[in-house]
């Protein structure tokens, strides 16, 4: 890089310098966009620890609420990492429909090599995310409206091409042993494989948001694209690959979801449309960009699946699970707000 | 145009020929020549909408002129996006933002030129060196109070918040250094400490181009000045050529001065 190191002036004298907090001190934590959303899933998982008795605290409770959070992060990361980029992407919900009858069709229906069918599965979101990406950066049109137009544009071409080709909207599929056991195995006959998946996810982005220089990219684009596009950032590539493996994130869970569950619908997946958004905005990152983390979407996403699932073991009216979900986003929200002003107003070496 | 005489002792680092710029409708800029030479400090003065901005997005490689040519170091260059101009070292601090709020000082002063460790696929962002280089810039030019590369920039004054963004723009070797109204917003110590700062990159041998419209900052700093009014260079000349009177006149438009001298002359035997 350009960086003049050489030009690099001695350490100016610290002894006057109080030393910065340390990223683990309580007031460390304030810096990072997670804080709140930390408190958020302690309090959820205690309150259904404590409603919900010692059900959901054995194994098949646990499971329930991971392999939510799993099929749900895999999809929420990604879009998360657009959303710190300052976008959104809508169109998840259709990706995952269509892809997951990619894989259907091509493998079950016309008993293709289940290989074909996964990787034609895969290159469905990548396509899909490829356009939306053209698509914002091309015509400056909000991503809200354009990703809004891909989700019900691909939604009908999904109907419309099952329709045709296989007559009926759902399609059976035989997955092969090694497909079953990469994408659609219960571990322990409760645990989705998907969970791994989640954190290999999870593992990879974030490497890439908090550690590596494209991270700062993101950061920067989100927070003023028109001073990032300045310090030399190619912003429109940027973008165009983070849709890209938002749409990559939402075919691997279709992937997923066909070969647990033999077999794939093409109603499937619009939840995780509001889901993601849910469990992202939970795990403070800013609606508007410029301000987020991977561990802070992760927690975002346990909430979500804690509070979806854990309703099931209080014994209450699960009607009630949208209502209480609706609650908690308001309050996760306000929360995430004070700590980001707290984060903002935080003064090195003032006391806490 | 005819051609310029024979150069001066020194090529300036930029050179603007008869640069002009249409935006639809509205002439933004007209016939615009200038000169801008290493260690000198070039003022743009103007008043609200006279061009100054939309002048130095074209130094900075963010618009494309409509026609005219431009020069580095005698060279004719087209940039093409910001990141041309920054590669031949013009460096711009704009009016609105240049640092990114919500983003730790340390990350924030290296965007686009992240420091890294390691090497091969598993380099990653130096982000202890990036705070620790972004805190020493900023105390050697004289800010102190900021000790930590973690705190948010949002939460800096913003005389530090311009200290940050010219902090950076020396560091990785600026050559001109484009300043769009960095005095704005602020108030008499900040402000006086943005011109200081000016001064020190002046004295380092870099050119600054100042833009702002206050008279008496530009008079303190200055050694060239240009006048744009409603796209045109009024005027054009060194320091000492002018009075404090005559600039502000000149950005007024003359007459509508001396009015509001009269009109207040005549208030105050009133009162
Ligand atoms: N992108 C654009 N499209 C159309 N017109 C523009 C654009 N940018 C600037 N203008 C017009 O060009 C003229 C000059 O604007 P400019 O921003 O350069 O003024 P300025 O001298 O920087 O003013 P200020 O002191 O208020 O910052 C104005 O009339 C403005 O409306
Ligand atoms: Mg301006």
């Amino acid at each position: 890089m350009s960086a003049q190191l050489s030009e690099a002036r001695p350490q100016a004298p610290s002894g006057a310098a109080p030393r910065p907090p340390s990223p683990l001190s309580i007031r460390g934590l304030v810096y990072r966009p997670e804080a709140g959303a930390l408190i958020g899933t302690l309090g959820v998982f205690v309150f259904f620890a404590v409603f919900g008795g010692s059900k959901f605290l054995a194994a098949g409770g646990t499971a329930s609420w991971l392999n939510v959070a799993a099929e749900l992060g895999i999809i929420a990361i990604p879009v998360g990492l657009l959303m710190v980029a300052g976008e959104l992407d809508l169109s998840v919900g259709s990706v995952l429909a269509s892809s997951s009858m990619t894989l259907a069709i091509v493998s079950g229906h016309w008993g293709g090599p289940m290989i074909l069918g996964i990787v034609l599965a895969l290159a469905a979101g990548v396509v899909t995310g490829l356009l939306n990406g053209l698509l914002v950066t091309r015509t400056n049109v909000p991503s809200f409206v354009v990703t809004l137009a891909t989700n019900f544009g691909m939604a009908g071409l999904t109907l419309g091409l099952s329709r045709v080709i296989t007559g009926t909207t759902s399609v059976g599929i035989k997955p092969d042993p090694a497909s079953k056991a990469v994408f659609g195995t219960l571990i322990g006959g409760q645990f989705e494989v998907a969970i791994f998946w989640w954190l290999a996810v999870a593992a990879v982005v974030a490497w890439v948001l908090q550690m590596t220089k494209y991270g700062n990219w993101v950061l920067a684009v989100g927070g003023d694209p028109v001073s990032a596009r300045a310090c030399g950032i190619p912003t429109e590539r940027l973008k165009v690959v983070l849709y890209v493996a938002s749409g990559f994130g939402a075919a691997l869970v279709g992937v997923i979801q066909t070969c647990l569950y033999n077999g794939a619908q093409v109603a499937n997946g619009q939840s995780f449309v509001f889901n993601s958004i849910i469990a992202v905005v939970v795990g403070g990152v800013l609606l508007t960009g410029g301000y987020g983390s991977v561990i802070g979407v992760i927690l975002g996403t346990l909430t979500f699946a804690i509070v979806n699932q854990g309703i099931y073991y209080t014994g209450w009216n699960a009607d009630w699970a949208s209502f209480i979900l609706g609650v908690l986003i308001l309050a996760a929200v306000l929360m995430n707000n004070t700590f980001r002003r707290l984060a903002l107003s935080a003064r090195a070496g003032k006391k806490a | 145009m005819n051609q310029p005489t024979p150069p001066a002792a020194t090529t300036p680092i930029l050179r603007l020929a008869d640069v002009s710029k249409t935006f639809v409708g509205t002439n933004a800029l007209q016939d615009i020549s200038l000169e801008v030479h290493a260690g000198q400090v070039l003022c743009l003065l103007g008043d609200n909408g006279a061009g100054k901005s939309t002048l130095i997005k074209i130094l900075s490689g963010f618009h494309a002129p409509t026609t005219g040519t431009m020069e580095v170091d005698g060279e004719p260059v087209v940039f093409k996006s910001p990141r041309d101009a920054s590669d031949r070292g013009i460096a711009t601090v704009h009016q609105f933002g240049g640092t990114f709020p919500l983003m730790s000082v340390g990350r924030s002063f290296w965007v686009g030129v992240e420091p890294s460790k390691g090497r091969g696929p598993l380099k990653w962002f130096d982000k202890k060196f990036a705070g620790e280089v972004a805190v020493r810039e900023m105390r050697s030019l004289g800010i102190t109070r900021v000790t930590d590369g973690n705190r948010l920039v949002g939460s800096l004054s913003g005389g530090e918040r311009q200290t940050l963004a010219i902090a950076r723009a020396v560091y990785f070797g600026a050559k001109v250094l484009i300043l769009d109204e960095p005095t704005a917003a602020l108030g008499v110590k900040e402000a006086s400490h943005v011109l200081r700062i000016i001064m020190q990159a002046r004295a380092k041998g870099i050119a600054v181009v100042f833009v702002t419209h206050n008279v008496l900052h530009a008079m303190m700093v200055g050694d060239h000045f240009a006048v744009l009014i409603h796209g045109r260079k009024a005027d054009d000349f060194h320091k000492g050529e002018r009075t404090r009177e005559q600039i502000t006149d000149l950005m007024a438009g003359g007459e509508a001065m001396a009015e509001l001298e009269a009109e207040l002359d005549k208030l105050q035997a009133g009162a």
